[in-house]
């Protein structure tokens, strides 16, 4: 189990003061200055060699996607955009980070920004986040009047700015390019890509979009060296993350522990287990409402980090464990999020707009059994029709809970609908 | 998708008030020259806190006009958003979370509590202006699941017989506590911490 002396984010429930002066009391803005003047490749170069892949959900590399930002400035601006939308469902993490240890991303946002030759960071925050918008905008205020932003960014003579911006509630916003247009004050629909972020990002400028937690580790990583991440997790998964646990255990709960910890003893070392026990565990989202679910006999043994799940067929993606026990009614539990997807799709290409309602209607009528066998494979076939072939990760966020229920609990399906077919023709026989 | 549009009752004017204005310009100056419609949302966002909670036509115009943005591209955003309330609502707007992790931990009792008590639909405002509710999409606090929020703030770790005690401290102009309903200080194991427990660092 990691240790507290190596947590990063050493205020994550807000037992202590989230301000500039407990931010600096956990080691916070300590001599900013002095990592900055080793430059930007140094940062750079530090970061890529952590291993710390993104924390919103993809898991690309951090420092890969840093150094695509042109390294001389053409006459346009740069920006870093920070990811705060956090909308994914099963995901709360970001949220604590915002109103306990915002310090953590404000500092991130100076460090990374230099590093990518950025003088501005915009951060958009969910619309519902009220709260944790006007902490983080506190936050950000007491860094200016710190001196540590502004013209001259911790006496390093970088100039640089941070700007809290938040949404009106649309989760299709945390997807990068519908964030960037949401954030030019447009609609919240994603761009086809290329061209990418980092030659036409925001106002057309080169521009890095990260989550909130890759910004917020940064610092950390570059104090304490890109060799101490890597000491935890396994190669390529490397470091500590925010595990978000809910649903059906005993204690839910954020907790930051090591990369590839394994599922049975992050459950039950911090969320007091499943309810009634490990034996009366059903099935497991990983990492957020977008990845298929894993049955028990997975559960068993699987670590958590990208490799593994991705072996296993699903995947790590926000790193939000949604926990549900044999009492679960596994087809409605996949029909709120089809609810979900259709509710959030942003309606630009055809298979995500018809498909995300094709597909939650047909679940719908599986939840009462009210379809026929064959219907299971037409919703699979389907479901790889929208997967791979939108705009946005979106469709395949859609098509992959439904995949994952059909992989393993195809017979629950079909029970389900032999059932009601003996309840409907018992009915009509005894009429 | 959901179709969202304006309401047919619409109040023929809307102006900000001088110090919303203020706090408009100070929110445009946040984006380059030649950007201000970036400042969309939030001037939107003003000015239904300033009009009680709803985004009236006049008011889109007046955005539009403020940041030089045809009046459709206003009206695209007011309606994409679902923050934005084009109908009046009441005093307080109670988002009821429905997704999976909610779901998992009680959200159906919860709804059910808020349904029964108002005694009125989704939508609609309870007859002493008071209340409106909705259900929602997962709002990011799924570790502390059931949650409503209620205009600004969060409810957590919410029950049917919770979710009515919330009710009765507004119904009677309290001001709730905020958060966790089972005094969890954010969110930690309710059991209390299984890690940082050194003490405050
Ligand atoms: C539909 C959709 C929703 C997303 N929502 C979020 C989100 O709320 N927060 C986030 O950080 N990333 C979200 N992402 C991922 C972003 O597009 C992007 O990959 C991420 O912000 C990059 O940051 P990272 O490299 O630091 O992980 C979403 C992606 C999709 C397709
Ligand atoms: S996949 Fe869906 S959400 Fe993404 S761009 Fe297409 S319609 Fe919009
Ligand atoms: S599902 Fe309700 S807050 Fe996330």
């Amino acid at each position: 189990m990691l240790q507290d002396k190596d947590r990063i984010f050493t205020n994550l429930y807000g037992f202590d003061d989230w301000g500039l002066d407990g931010a600096r009391r956990r080691g916070d803005w300590d001599n900013t200055k002095a990592l900055l003047e080793k430059g930007r490749d140094w940062i750079v170069d530090e970061v890529k060699a952590s291993g710390l892949r993104g924390r919103g959900g993809a898991g690309f590399s951090t420092g890969l996607k840093w150094s695509f930002m042109p390294k001389v400035n053409d006459g346009r601006p740069h920006y870093l955009v920070v990811n705060a939308d956090e909308s994914e469902p099963g995901t709360c993490k970001d949220r604590e980070i915002l109103r306990n240890d915002p310090h953590k991303l404000v500092e991130g946002c100076l460090i990374a920004g230099f590093a990518m030759g950025a003088h501005a960071a915009y951060i958009y925050v969910r619309g519902e986040f009220i709260f944790e918008r006007k902490r983080l905008q506190a936050a950000v205020d007491q860094a200016y009047a710190a001196g540590l932003l502004g013209d001259n960014a911790c006496g390093s003579g970088w100039k640089f700015d941070v700007y809290v911006h938040h949404g009106a509630g649309a989760y299709i916003c945390g997807e990068e390019t519908a964030l960037l247009e949401s954030l030019e004050g447009k609609k919240g629909q994603p761009r086809l890509k290329p061209p990418f972020p980092a030659n036409m990002g925001l106002y057309g400028c080169p521009t890095t979009v990260n989550n909130v937690e890759s910004i917020a580790v940064a610092p950390t990583i570059l104090r304490r060296g890109a060799s101490w991440f890597m000491g935890f997790g396994r190669p390529n998964n490397s470091g500590t993350k925010i595990y978000c646990i809910s649903g059906h255990v005993n204690t839910p709960c954020n907790v930051e522990e090591s990369m590839s910890i394994p599922l049975r003893e992050l459950i039950e070392k911090h969320a007091g287990g499943v309810r009634g026990g490990w034996d009366n565990l059903l099935a497991v989202i990983p990492g957020g409402a977008s990845v298929p679910m894993i049955p028990k006999s997975i559960c068993d043994t699987v670590l958590m980090d990208f490799d593994a799940l991705k072996e296993v067929r699903s995947g790590l993606g926000t790193a939000a464990v949604i926990v549900m026990d044999k009492s679960t009614d596994l087809i409605r539990a996949i029909a709120r999020l089809s609810a979900f997807y259709k509710h959030e799709s942003c309606g630009q290409c055809t298979p995500c707009r018809e498909g995300t309602g094709w597909m939650w209607r047909v679940m719908e009528r599986l939840v009462t059994g009210d379809a026929e066998v064959s219907e299971i494979d037409m919703l699979l076939d389907v479901s790889t029709r929208i997967e791979g072939h939108t705009i946005c990760a979106l469709g395949d966020a859609a098509a992959w809970p439904v995949q994952g229920l059909i992989r393993h609990f195809r017979p629950v399906l079909e029970e389900r609908i032999l059932n009601h077919r003996v309840k409907r023709t018992g009915k009509i026989a005894a009429e | 998708m959901s179709v969202r549009r304006l309401c047919a009752d619409q109040p023929a004017s809307f102006a900000f008030t001088p110090e919303n204005l203020d706090w408009c310009a100070k929110e445009i100056k946040k984006y380059p020259d030649g950007r201000q419609a970036s400042a969309v949302i939030a001037l939107l966002w003003r000015g239904q806190e300033q009009n009680g909670g709803w985004v009236s036509e006049p008011m889109i115009r007046a955005v539009g006009d403020m940041l030089a943005m045809p009046y459709i591209r206003v009206l695209e955003i007011a309606t994409f958003y679902t923050m934005f309330n084009l109908a009046p609502r009441g005093k307080y707007l109670l988002q009821v979370c429905k997704t999976t992790p909610c779901w998992l931990r009680g959200s159906d009792e919860v709804t059910a509590a808020v349904k029964s008590r108002l005694g009125v639909d989704q939508g609609q405002v309870t007859q002493d202006g008071l209340f409106s509710w909705m259900e929602v999409e997962c709002l990011g606090g799924c570790c502390n699941a059931p949650v409503i929020q209620v205009n600004d703030d969060f409810y957590e770790d919410l029950d049917a017989a919770k979710t009515g005690s919330l009710l009765d401290q507004l119904a009677r102009g309290e001001q709730p506590k905020i958060g966790s309903q089972t005094g969890r200080r954010s969110s930690e194991p309710a059991s209390g911490r299984s890690t940082l427990m050194g003490g405050d660092r």
